[in-house]
């Protein structure tokens, strides 16, 4: 019997953490899920816990399939349902990873990523929406999101450039 | 409601009109109230309309769209930035009208709706690629909240579908998918049009494959539909993902053939040897579940499923045993439970997984029994899971032995835990329900658990009684034996008779039983005269025993002692002895290569030592005669009697023994060294024909020195429940020392050496010293020569070098001395 509905809602959370396991982004698209921060908070601990001395692609918990990459001294997870097609979450991940390792000019690590989180909240924003893989195409993301990391960060902007 | 002043807006570009004016500092200082707590949403949202127009930076600018985004669960305002967002939607600057669309879909409501539809319909068909996905996307979500109004834009979506962009094309589909889906014709007709068509795009394919599978399903469509052919198809499609899909569908489709499963199959089986984690991760959990309905399937992905088992992701690891399991045979059983065992306890999900591997035969349950119970024995923190997960396998388990090696283990460990009463209930439900050899398993297991804990023993003695009632006289005859032990309420009858079960060899006792019931005598039997067993193997699980290829419960066969006494038996001047205390493992007396080669096995009986000394002579070209080994001890022991080996041929083992007899006057001499020398009468042989001399001559050969040590005296014997036979020994002849093992570095290192020293059992795994501690209990049990009880309790202390306390009890005094002297 098939188990899925066909959809386009394939992902149904993505999250960043650094090497404590403490939450640097994350976005939920299935509220049905951990609705509560407590609940989020507690899944991305257990995830974190099965999955940072592995250094492996790809885990299995709590009835969902995880894809996960590290990178110094960041982790970055993208959560799919247990009947996902685990090369589609992969795809998001390495877009993900793809784009932000251009934005961030290859420093991806955790200072780097807080100085710029605005463009990586961009990223996300341009790869998934609601659940939904927008892009997969980290060139194009590049090309959307327009953001380089050696601007000056939101706060500092000068009012002189305002037209 | 939306402000008048759009239409002009349109006319005059970006800015409206209220805004054009704005001073910019005075727009900075009113984001101030930004910094406000708790932030007024609806002020806040203005401010950033403003701001919108200000500033055209386009970070800013896309950041407010993502914050509107957020915000949007919590305003209900919206009207302010609507206006603003729709301008963005159409405006010239392409960037920015992708995420303004989704941004306004986020905070729009029905009747917004309809008022921005020209825009959504307009924005669907666009010709940039952002454009028309984010315009597809929104109106995906919309869907749930305004179907019917989403749904009149179905042509644009449909036009939309016929893009080039690869992610246009899925979101399309997507879109059409969810309008069409109740309509079955509908759906079919999409599907025929886009599989002939060709899409570009990995993911479309992907829902196509979906959409398909679940359209096969619907209409039972047979398998030589032509949407079984498009899946199929797919396998040959150039995107993994692709491929991947394809295999998965059919792999879950009901009535596959093996035939229609195949190609599938071989695909997976190419995933395995992927270097992408995930792509081999994909493939194993997909063959594990071909594997539940047919194993046949899967067998030939075997050898690349068997590499997986090494696989470094634990994930996988484990899928790749699991299925391995269902398609393996027998053999590779116990091969693939003990690589599971190993890692099982890190993970509790897959763990779980096995543990509902009830399908398959018995070989597979005995696996499973067996590899959990060694995970309790290895690692005690798994204990209570295991014990939990075995009464559960017990409730349902139709095989007598597994259940009775279950209840055996139950009875052992299950008093011990926090909340023994938890098992008590599983238990008596098998006295209940289940044959006679599991009943009275259960019996027993029932005592242990009354003997151990005070509290529960009424309850036990109210069961125990109801078993004796049973039908069967097994189940009556232990109830009525434990009944009466445990009424008793004496913790030394209870070691002895419920806990520590017979330590004697059971050919032994028949042996020794037969014997006295033949001679008259008013002594009563003594179980001292039996010889000891070595401890048996079911009891040590060391190492994770192979499933046996029998499935009859084993008959105990005679074991190497009762062996070595038929021999000496047989030998007309060691009848007087008595019985055979103990043997010990054959000691070597020369070196490898040598031309004689002998080794030397040495028996103790309750006065005597019998030296048996193996030899064989490896020179073809001699032939030995009258061959005995003449020792010399160092102590007060007495060599009585030589018994030769009359001949040695080349190649052709033979045995010569000495006689020799303990020292009486002082008991505590235990240890002694023989220096050995072989002597004999050789005569030279033709090698060829093997024909000797006539004459010979006397020749001896040096050999190495023998050591006879306290180990030589004492019998392993086990102990499961140690803290009770300690207390059956009783302190009478107790004796305590410390000494200070200077040489010695770790714990290991000294435990080992008195464990081999004193040749005693360890009990309680008291063997196993944990990483990291500095302080370590052993608990050392045997049975000296004479039939004597002795217990070692020895406490260690790492420190600077190791220091240990010595407690000995014996049922003898001088046992106790013997046993610390040889320790100092």
């Amino acid at each position: 019997m098939l188990e899925f509905e066909p959809s386009l809602y394939t992902v149904k959370a993505v999250f960043i953490l650094d090497n404590d396991g403490n939450r640097l982004l994350s976005k939920y698209y299935d509220t049905e899920l951990y609705p509560s921060m407590k609940e989020q908070k507690n899944f991305e601990k257990n995830v974190f816990n099965k999955t940072h001395k592995a250094d492996n692609e790809i885990a299995f918990l709590e009835g969902m399939t995880i894809v996960y990459k590290s990178s110094i001294d960041l982790f970055f997870y993208v959560v799919g349902s247990a009947q996902e097609n685990e090369l589609m979450l992969m795809a998001v991940l390495n877009c993900l990873f793809e784009s932000l390792s251009q934005v961030l000019r290859k420093n991806v690590e955790k200072r780097c990523l807080l100085d710029n989180l605005d463009g990586v909240f961009l990223v996300v924003d341009e790869i998934i929406d609601g659940g939904v893989i927008l892009e997969s195409d980290p060139q194009q993301v590049i090309q959307k999101v327009n953001y380089r990391a050696d601007e000056n960060p939101l706060s500092e902007q000068s009012v002189a450039q305002v037209r | 409601m939306i402000k008048k002043f759009d239409k002009k807006d349109e006319e005059s570009g970006s800015g409206s009109n209220p805004f054009q004016h704005l001073e910019k500092s005075a727009v900075l200082q009113e984001a101030r109230i930004f910094n406000e707590t708790p932030i007024n949403p609806r002020r806040c949202l203005h401010i950033l309309t403003k701001i919108i127009y200000l500033l055209n930076q386009q970070t800013l600018r896309r950041m407010c769209y993502l914050t509107i985004k957020e915000m949007a669960n919590i305003s209900e305002d919206v009207i302010i930035v609507t206006s603003s967002l729709t301008k963005d939607m159409t405006g010239k600057e392409d960037v920015y009208r992708g995420p303004a669309i989704r941004a306004l879909c986020r905070i729009t409501d029905t009747t917004m709706l309809q008022a921005i539809e020209r825009y959504m319909k307009q924005a669907i068909v666009d010709k940039v690629p952002s454009v028309s996905s984010s315009a597809l996307v929104s109106s995906l979500h919309m869907v749930r909240m305004s179907y019917d109004v989403v749904k009149r834009w179905v042509n644009e979506a449909q036009e939309a579908a016929s893009s080039d962009n690869i992610m246009v094309q899925y979101h399309a589909l997507g879109l059409l998918y969810h309008l069409r889906k109740n309509d079955r014709l509908a759906v079919s007709k999409m599907l025929n049009k886009f599989t002939k068509s060709g899409l570009k795009s990995p993911f479309a394919y992907c829902m196509l494959i979906r959409i398909a599978s679940k359209l096969l399903e619907e209409t039972e469509g047979g398998h030589d539909s032509p949407l079984f052919d498009f899946i199929e198809s797919c396998l040959r499609n150039k995107h993994e993902m692709v491929v991947y899909e394809a295999a998965s569908a059919i792999v879950h489709m009901p009535n596959c053939t093996a035939r229609e499963l195949a190609p599938a199959v071989s695909v997976l089986q190419l995933f395995c040897s992927s270097p992408k984690a995930a792509l081999r991760y994909a493939a194993v959990r997909t063959l594990n579940k071909v594997a539940m309905k047919h194993p046949s399937a899967v067998t030939a992905c075997n050898l690349d499923l068997e590499n997986l088992i090494t696989d470094s992701n634990r994930s996988i690891a484990t899928l790749a045993i699991t299925t391995l399991l269902k398609t393996g045979s027998e053999s590779s059983v116990d091969r693939l439970m003990k690589q599971i065992s190993s890692f099982v306890s890190e993970i509790s999900d897959e763990f779980k997984l096995i543990s509902q591997l009830v399908m398959g035969g018995f070989e597979y349950k005995r696996a499973i029994v067996d590899c959990i119970i060694s995970i309790i024995e290895e690692n005690p923190d798994s204990k209570e899971t295991g014990l939990a997960h075995l009464c559960e396998f017990i409730e349902d388990c139709e095989h007598t032995v597994l259940a009775t090696k279950i209840l055996h283990l139950l009875g052992k460990e299950g008093p011990r835990t926090p909340s023994p009463s938890k098992y008590i209930r599983f238990i008596f439900n098998r006295v209940v329900l289940e044959s006679e050899a599991v009943r009275a398993a259960a019996v027993s297991a029932l005592a242990k658990f009354g003997a151990q804990n005070d509290d529960l023993l009424p309850s036990v003695l109210v069961l125990m009684q109801r078993c004796m009632m049973d039908s069967d006289d097994e189940v009556r005859d232990r109830a009525t034996f434990y009944m009466n032990v445990l009424q008793q309420k004496q913790k030394a009858l209870n070691a002895a008779y419920v806990f520590n079960g017979l330590s004697v060899s059971v050919p032994g006792l028949e042996k020794s039983l037969h014997q006295y019931t033949l001679e008259p005598t008013e002594k009563p039997f003594d179980m001292k005269s039996v010889p000891l067993a070595n401890t048996p193997i079911t009891e040590q699980k060391t190492e994770f025993a192979p499933v046996a290829t029998s499935k009859l419960p084993e008959k105990p066969g005679p074991t190497r002692q009762d062996i070595y006494q038929e021999q000496l038996a047989g030998i007309p001047e060691f009848q007087g002895l008595g019985p055979l205390f103990k043997s010990s493992e054959a000691v070597q007396l020369t070196e490898a290569e040598t031309e004689y080669v002998v080794r030397c096995v040495k028996h103790t009986f309750a006065r005597h030592m019998v030296f048996q000394f193996d030899c064989t002579n490896t020179l073809n070209d001699q032939l030995l005669q009258k061959v005995m080994v003449q020792m010399e001890p160092s102590e007060a022991y007495d060599v009585l009697h030589y018994v030769p080996a009359a001949n040695l041929p080349y190649s052709q083992p033979g045995s010569c023994y000495s006689l020799v007899s303990l020292p009486e006057d002082d008991p505590t001499a235990v240890s002694c060294t023989f220096s050995c020398t072989l002597k004999y009468l050789v005569k030279d042989c033709d090698p060829n024909t093997g024909e000797p001399d006539d004459d010979g001559y006397d020749d001896e050969y040096v050999l190495e020195d023998l050591e006879v040590t306290v180990a030589d005296h004492i019998q392993k014997v086990l102990k499961p429940n140690f803290a009770a036979a300690w207390d059956e020994v009783g302190d009478d002849f107790e004796k305590e020392e410390t000494f200070a093992l200077a040489s010695v570095r770790t714990l290991e290192e000294a435990v080992g050496n008195i464990i081999s020293f004193l040749g005693m059992q360890p009990c309680e795994r008291s063997d196993k010293v944990p990483e990291n501690k500095n302080s370590h209990i052993l608990f050392l049990a045997g049975v000296f020569r004479g039939g004597h009880d002795v217990l070692v309790r020895s406490r260690l202390a790492l420190a600077d070098g190791v220091t240990m306390q010595v407690t000995v009890r014996s049922s003898d005094k001088t046992v106790v001395d013997i046993i610390l002297a040889s320790v100092g």
